[in-house]
């Protein structure tokens, strides 16, 4: 038992390693899914539940697998785990389950699940496997409750539903921006979010193909010739 | 009837783009796109896979898990809706393997290109958002190959637009941080924005 690497496992994925801003995976319902934070929540415990799962159960049969099948045995039992947490949500919280629509269905292709049980799941134990699961899913979630609360926040002036910031149209003060509750926003909040972790995370930045050289005059030009 | 396909085909391609209005199959969409001959040869693997799929998942929602489907095996009670989910995938994952098995004998150099990703195609959620979408709209077989094409058309569009876009984008003086990735995201956010425009036509 080493403990450093199940630690390593699970807060790894935070920050340093984030599903969505380093490893780019698991988008799409980060997207649909972003302009309530309730949705949110619920999105992210079915999210984390699944990918923690399906890592250990993968993990367990691991040896088991032919390569040449492995997509769709990891397919089958990410998919059984999703209608598992599907018709739950149907029976517990309907309400929710509506709002998320075909996004619960499309956590099967989510390709966090599917990105960390290829590459993950099917060489290490069981165990670490589904802390590495988890991780991966809370480094999801950090990243979506961060954009469904400026997206609800900013774009509708609450937050689970109760009013923070008290709209012009209630008698209040806050104009609401309904550019916010458009889709395409949360493209622009994650690309700043992107940028704010890298910029306290240097290391995360991308090489140029090659690098720009540096707009240089020569030392013996007239000012004529530099147009000053 | 041409008419009635064409509608489809364009209503897919351009108003509900599968990439920039409905957001599916992001993953890939923004890791793939920095090469535009890399976009192209996706963009060909995600129209054939969706042609393929789409079509078959018809077939077989429309003949065995519809409800009261089954009643040609005798059994007109039967609803098997509960496990679409888990068929549509199987077929999906099928449709990858094979195909990434033709491509390492035939094509290796398409193959190489597309690496790790080539088995993420079956989670590129686009593909099951096709059927699942499909299966929505309820489309005759006809509709849905005409559907099917048109959604792998409408991604793989997008898609080479963004790297045509990226390619450009690297001779540009970005600030640190949001080299790549983030300017990227950015960059989606707005072609996403000018694809809304097309929201408004009815064909």
């Amino acid at each position: 038992m080493n403990l450093n690497r199940y630690k390593e496992a699970l807060f790894k994925p935070l920050i340093d390693e984030n599903p969505i801003t380093l490893q780019i995976l698991g988008i799409c319902s980060a997207l649909a899914v972003t302009n309530n934070l309730t949705v949110t929540l619920v999105m992210c415990v079915a999210l984390t539940s699944v990918c923690a799962f399906s890592n250990l159960f993968i993990s367990l049969i691991r040896n088991h697998i032919p390569s040449s099948i492995r997509i769709i045995v990891q397919m089958t039992i990410i998919a059984s785990l999703v209608i598992v947490v599907d018709e739950l949500l149907k029976a517990y919280d309907y309400e929710t389950s509506k709002k998320l629509s075909v996004f619960v269905g499309l956590i099967i292709t989510n390709c966090i699940v599917m990105g960390r049980a290829e590459a993950f799941a099917m060489k290490e134990k069981p165990l670490l496997s589904f802390f590495d699961g988890l991780g991966n899913g809370l480094g999801y979630s950090v990243i979506l409750i961060g954009v469904a609360t400026i997206r609800e926040l900013f774009g509708a002036g609450t937050l689970m539903g109760y009013e923070i910031l008290p709209l012009v149209s209630n008698g209040g003060w806050y104009m609401a921006n309904n550019l916010l509750l458009l889709p395409p926003s949360s493209f622009i909040i994650i690309g700043l979010f992107i940028w704010a972790i890298r910029s306290y995370k240097p290391s995360q930045v991308e090489e140029d193909d090659f690098a720009l050289s540096k707009h240089q005059t020569s030392e013996n030009l007239t000012k004529r010739e530099l147009n000053v | 009837m041409f008419e009635h396909y064409l509608n489809i085909f364009i209503t897919t391609v351009f108003i509900e783009n599968i990439a920039l209005s409905v957001f599916l199959g992001m993953c890939t969409f923004l890791a793939i796109s920095k090469k535009i001959d890399a976009a192209i040869g996706l963009g060909i693997a995600v129209i054939v896979v969706c042609l393929i799929t789409v079509p078959l998942n018809n077939l077989i929602f429309n003949h065995v898990l519809r409800d009261g489907a089954l009643a040609w095996a005798g059994l007109p009670d039967t609803n098997l809706e509960f496990v679409e989910l888990i068929s549509y995938i199987g077929v999906i994952a099928a449709a990858v393997q094979i195909l990434e098995m033709f491509l390492d004998k035939y094509v290796p150099a398409l193959y190489n290109a597309l690496g790790v990703f080539l088995p993420l195609i079956t989670v590129n959620c686009a593909i099951l958002g096709a059927s699942l979408f499909m299966v929505e709209k309820d489309l005759m077989f006809g509709e849905s190959v005409v559907y099917g094409l048109g959604a792998g058309f409408g991604w793989a569009m997008a898609i080479v637009i963004l790297a045509g876009i990226r390619e450009k984008l690297k001779y540009s003086d970005i600030p640190e941080g949001l080299k790549g990735l983030g300017a990227t995201f950015i960059i989606v956010g707005l072609m996403s924005f000018g694809f809304m425009s097309f929201g408004g036509i009815s064909l």
